[in-house]
């Protein structure tokens, strides 16, 4: 349904977006997944041909977003950050009016005004002016405005920004009862969301992508990782920088953070490399220098953390 | 075409659901309303000095009408920023451009529809010196024919800026800016043609034709000139394919 090929999109100073690949297959919803300024709404804006990339193809629904804008529209519902919306209009006016420009005639107008306001529980607040409406509420109107002509294509970027943790969890839910009848990508840098709503999961960090698997896949992938706590007593006249290059050089260690000094100790927290373990070569690194071993524990991940991990060390 | 009309119903939505319109109609009225007082007043003291035998040949369309119309003239340069300066300014600012240049319209479609907005709503503005003008017929015999070539003509002038400004809208996300700017502009093409009264060369003649203000003293005495016509269709034109341009640049470097 979406197909995007060595997509790059280039600003006056930056790369946006690099050489990005990927491929949405019908009825799937795709967890777009990244820090922010990852690149995560510039290939959105270039789905929906808001703007042209400066290379590469993508197209959707079949159709180029170059050659044939007029049709991938017709084809894309699309949320943006912030929901595009007209404070003085009135909810039913504002659906009314994109129904229109999106070209739904004009006889069935009516009628999708009313289904999609139902379908996105904003039926209650028709007649309510825009401007009156809750963050929640104004969140759900832009989601029905991008489903009000039923486009098999659906770009949501950060639908979830900017909500409570009950606005949260009821538009991820609704998002998730849309799943059947669209192809969804939908973009946030919220770990716990995609966990919660997608199938599949693509990772993209400075405008690469970094990962891009199922969601099962990735989780078992990605707590492959170890993370360990060690406390150091440095002798020799050795610092805390020479500590840590010391411990940077272990082999399959990926990070090394300092996080300071207590009782003359130094602490430190290591990652590994993935499905790799590091304790024992780190003990004997240490031990190896002539430096007294105080600790040495390894630490839950959590997805997070690991996400940060990905998206981190590609720098 | 359909698509023109949605969007020009949208903006003459948010033009009457908000003060703006009424804001501008009522300035209009008063300004105009001022003039009106004016040169009406002045017509009178004229014509009891002709009573009293210092003869003057007095004329409705000519001392009254004609003054008046070009007082409208130079009170639009002065409302037509404020007319256009939310055109598209408003929609950046507040992301709803996305919507619009997502969904499947055209640019020009899009642009036009503003344009028309803007239109219908100066067009909004000049009934209220129409109805001003309804006393002079209900007092005397103008003729109406000079009167109708005049407004022809406003609306003929206030395109041509109200395209520009629409194209100065699409440069910033900032209102006041987009405002300021579209009224230094006006002001310019106004004051432009004073060089003629000093300087005869060419340079002089070609800012006193590219003047607004300068093509409108033919309709204002109620001849339609086409070279007229063709300085303000061209303008028209010309703001609309900036709109354009910026629009589809905008695309380039948002």
């Amino acid at each position: 349904m979406i197909k995007v090929e060595g997509l790059t999109k280039r600003y006056a100073r930056t790369v946006a977006v690099d050489n990005v690949s990927f491929e949405v297959k019908k009825g799937q919803i795709v967890g777009f997944l990244g820090p922010n300024g990852a690149g995560k709404t510039t290939t959105m804006r270039i789905l929906t041909c808001f703007m042209p990339a400066t290379g590469g193809k993508a197209e959707v629904a079949g159709f180029d977003v170059i050659e044939k804008p007029m049709e991938v529209k017709k084809n894309i519902g699309y949320l943006p950050e912030t929901p595009p919306l007209y404070p003085e209009m009135e909810v039913a006016e504002y659906l009314t009016f994109v129904g229109r420009i999106k070209g739904i005639p004009s006889d069935d107008l009516a009628r999708r005004v009313k289904e999609v306001s139902e379908r996105c529980s904003v039926a209650d607040v028709s007649n309510k002016l825009i401007s009156k409406l809750s963050k929640g509420y104004r969140q759900r109107v832009g989601l029905a405005q991008a489903i009000i002509h039923n486009p098999p294509v659906l770009i949501l970027d950060e639908p979830t920004s900017g909500l409570d943790p009950k606005q949260r969890v009821e538009t991820l839910e609704l998002i998730k009862s849309l799943a059947g009848d669209h192809t969804i990508v939908l973009s946030t840098h919220v770990l716990s969301e995609v966990e919660a709503t997608c199938e599949d999961v693509i990772i993209i960090s400075r405008g690469k992508v970094v990962a891009m698997d199922t969601m099962d896949n990735l989780t078992h992938r990605l707590q492959g990782a170890e993370a360990v706590a060690v406390e150091v007593e440095a002798r020799n006249g050795a610092g805390e920088a020479d500590v840590q290059r010391k411990l940077e050089q272990v082999g399959g260690v990926s990070r090394v953070v300092a996080k300071g000094e207590a009782l003359g100790r130094l602490r430190f927290e290591i990652e590994s490399l993935q499905g790799r373990t590091v304790r024992t070569e780190v003990a004997r690194a240490v031990v190896e220098s002539g430096w007294g071993l105080f600790e040495l524990s390894p630490v839950a991940v959590s997805l997070e953390e690991v996400f940060l991990q990905l998206t981190e060390s590609k720098k | 075409m359909k698509n023109v009309w949605v969007i020009c119903q949208k903006e003459l939505k948010s033009y009457f659901a908000s003060p703006i319109a009424y804001l501008l109609m009522a300035m209009f009225a008063v300004i105009f309303g001022f003039f009106f007082w004016n040169v009406v007043g002045y017509f009178v003291i004229i014509g009891m000095q002709q009573q009293m035998g210092r003869g003057m040949p007095m004329n409705v369309n000519e001392m009254v009408i004609r003054p008046l119309l070009q007082n409208v003239s130079v009170i639009g340069l002065f409302l037509i920023p404020l007319i256009t300066m939310r055109l598209f300014a408003e929609e950046k600012r507040s992301g709803t451009i996305e919507l619009l240049l997502t969904s499947p319209l055209t640019d020009f479609q899009i642009l036009f529809g503003k344009w028309l907005a803007a239109m219908l709503m100066y067009s909004a503005m000049l009934l209220v010196a129409g109805l001003n003008f309804v006393f002079i017929f209900a007092y005397g015999q103008p003729d109406w024919r000079p009167m109708l070539v005049g407004f022809l003509g406003l609306l003929l002038q206030a395109g041509g800026l109200l395209a520009i400004g629409t194209f100065i809208s699409t440069l910033t996300k900032n209102q006041i800016i987009a405002g300021g700017a579209t009224f230094g502009v006006c002001l310019l093409l106004w004051v432009m043609e004073w060089v003629t009264g000093y300087e005869t060369a060419e340079w002089a003649k070609v800012m006193g034709y590219l003047s607004v203000v300068s093509h409108f003293e033919s309709f204002a005495k109620g001849v339609i000139d086409s070279k007229d016509i063709v300085f303000y269709v061209s303008v028209i034109f010309f703001g609309l394919f900036l709109t354009a341009r910026s629009l589809e640049s905008l695309r380039w470097r948002a």
